[in-house]
């Protein structure tokens, strides 16, 4: 029969000789190789030191943006909450009032915005489906947390740091600095 | 008054106390960082870098690992021999201490007057003396593994035993060989002729082959570590301990290690000997430091010998129970036997006046 790879082998079910029996030579060749492992370079990241860096594409914790001049987008339209497959997005809309224009930038906004991270399975469906650009999936991931209620992300959260007032803040939330 | 009356050498008794409570406590703090070493060695030959949070590079590691030791929750399993339980690791730990008493760990120093040899006790059969306390340390693995009341470690209490057992003849075997050549139980003597000739590594090669073997044996290290596979016995014989009973059988291992590795630098590696100096024309010029660099020679050997003995731990697998026992009796003991053999015809050909 053919061999399917070049590097069959034949299975050797030969008696040891004395020599193979003492083991030595099989043990001082498998020394060497772990020997050389000690001038390999180490692959270990010291984590909270250094941090990988995420793909561009990696789609973490959302983000609810705001517009050049500190507004928020969202305007509480929901698709974001129909397109999303595991029912995560929650949320209330409100009126804006007037002398709230330098708050809201659409005339109707949410009151309550909620994100269940534990829901959430990070495909990225409200970020397409959103008409507003208000809502980003950023590079970074939920950290852990001893009760439930602390997965559920409410607007205080998701809300990126206003840009006219912290820009500073605004800068690190979107990862620049 | 009758104790004064004796005529006891009191300062003679001193000197000893200090020597010994220096040389355990060495040892206890050399065991506490050899932990430390085996995991990063372990580490670097697996591409990680190893424990290096607790402190600057992780050197406190070994004290937080002893807190964490010493804060456990100390469980004596209901079903256990209660006294057998607590004696187990105590005769494991006394045993692999007492082992330290007979070991040259340098040459002589003058203090007041005083010429002390920092050997605890030089005895005439230090070998022996050796031998039997590293049987002794056995009983703490049956003992532990017996007083548990567990079928697993009861398994491993056997294979500790069988294992040593088997190892010891091998031992025994090829140190006969150092013994011919030396003509000389006490290990001061060794060390002595050493200094003045050759190692004796140069004259019993194989000898000294089959004794690193059986050491590793003899100290439960991979492959030999039968007695404590965590794959088939769940951890062996320390499976019922918890908290520091269970530090003490894991340090026992370590002081094990060390105690082993002077023993075999002592015997074939010239223990305190400085490598291509002349000794005794040393002390003429330097006087106590030259006892220092001894200390600091033999430790220096003692940690090449267990890198060596890490080394082969994270290299090689387990060997399975026949292959363990076919090693020992089929092929340790023999080879053993033939370097006796020729050992023996060799010493008494040049006895006789032979020339080679």
């Amino acid at each position: 029969m053919e061999a399917l790879t070049s590097r069959a082998k034949a299975v050797d079910r030969k008696p040891m000789t004395f020599l193979e029996r003492l083991y030595l030579w099989n043990i001082l060749k498998g020394m060497i190789i772990t020997f050389s492992h000690i001038f390999k370079k180490k692959p270990t990241i010291q984590y909270p030191e250094v941090k990988r860096p995420f793909s561009p594409v990696f789609r973490g914790l959302h983000v609810l943006n705001r517009d050049e001049e500190g507004r928020e987008r969202c305007t509480a339209c929901g698709l974001c909450a129909v397109a999303c497959p595991a029912e995560a997005i929650t949320m209330e809309a409100a009126e804006r009032l007037p002398g709230e224009e330098n708050l809201y930038r659409e005339e109707k906004y949410a009151a309550k915005y909620e994100i269940n991270m534990l829901r959430c399975i990070f495909c990225g469906l409200c970020e397409e489906a959103c008409p507003k650009d208000a809502i980003y999936l950023s590079e970074t991931f939920a950290p852990a947390n001893f009760n439930r209620k602390g997965f559920v992300y409410g607007k205080d959260n998701l809300l990126i740091p206003n840009p006219t007032t912290q820009p500073e803040a605004t800068a690190k939330a979107k990862g620049l600095n | 008054m009758t104790l004064l009356s004796l005529n006891i050498d009191w300062i003679l008794l001193i000197e000893k106390l200090a020597l010994i409570a220096i040389v355990v406590f060495a040892s206890l703090g050399i065991a506490l960082y050899t932990t430390f070493g085996e995991r990063k060695v372990a580490a670097i030959l697996q591409d990680r870098p190893g424990p290096n949070r607790a402190g600057p590079f992780g050197l406190l590691q070994p004290l937080a690992d002893g807190v964490k030791m010493f804060t456990k929750e100390d469980i004596i399993p209901s079903s256990a021999s209660k006294w057998l339980f607590i004696l187990g690791p105590g005769l494991a730990m006394t045993a692999s201490l007492m082992t330290c008493a007979v070991i040259p760990w340098g040459g002589t120093i003058e203090l007041f007057g005083r010429t002390i040899s920092l050997q605890i006790a030089d005895i005439n059969i230090g070998i022996l003396y050796i031998f039997a306390v590293v049987s002794l340390g056995v009983y703490g693995i049956m003992i532990g593994g017996w007083a548990s009341n567990n079928k697993f470690s009861l398994m491993a209490a056997l294979r500790g035993a069988s294992q040593a057992i088997s190892y010891e003849l091998a031992m025994g075997l090829s140190l006969i060989a150092v013994l011919m050549l030396s003509g000389s139980l006490s290990l001061g003597d060794i060390v002595k002729q050493q200094q003045a000739g050759w190692w004796n590594i140069v004259y019993q090669p194989l000898g000294f082959l089959i004794f690193f073997i059986c050491a590793l044996a003899e100290c439960n290290r991979t492959p030999f570590d039968l007695p404590e596979a965590e794959n088939e016995l769940n951890f062996g014989y320390h499976q019922e301990y918890s908290s520091m009973k269970l530090g003490f059988y894991l340090f026992a291992e370590y002081i094990n290690m060390i105690m082993s590795s002077a023993v075999m630098a002592s015997l074939y590696f010239g223990g305190y000997d400085i490598p291509f100096v002349n000794d005794a024309e040393l002390q003429t010029h330097l006087g106590n430091w030259v006892a220092l660099f001894q200390v600091g020679t033999l430790l220096i050997k003692i940690v090449f010998f267990i890198f060596l003995f890490m080394w082969i731990r994270w290299t090689i697998p387990r060997f399975r129970y026949d292959q363990l026992m076919n090693l020992g009796w089929k092929s340790m003991i023999p080879l053993a036997l033939v370097n006796m053999l020729v050992t023996g015809a060799l010493v008494l050909l040049k006895m006789n006046n032979w020339h080679f």
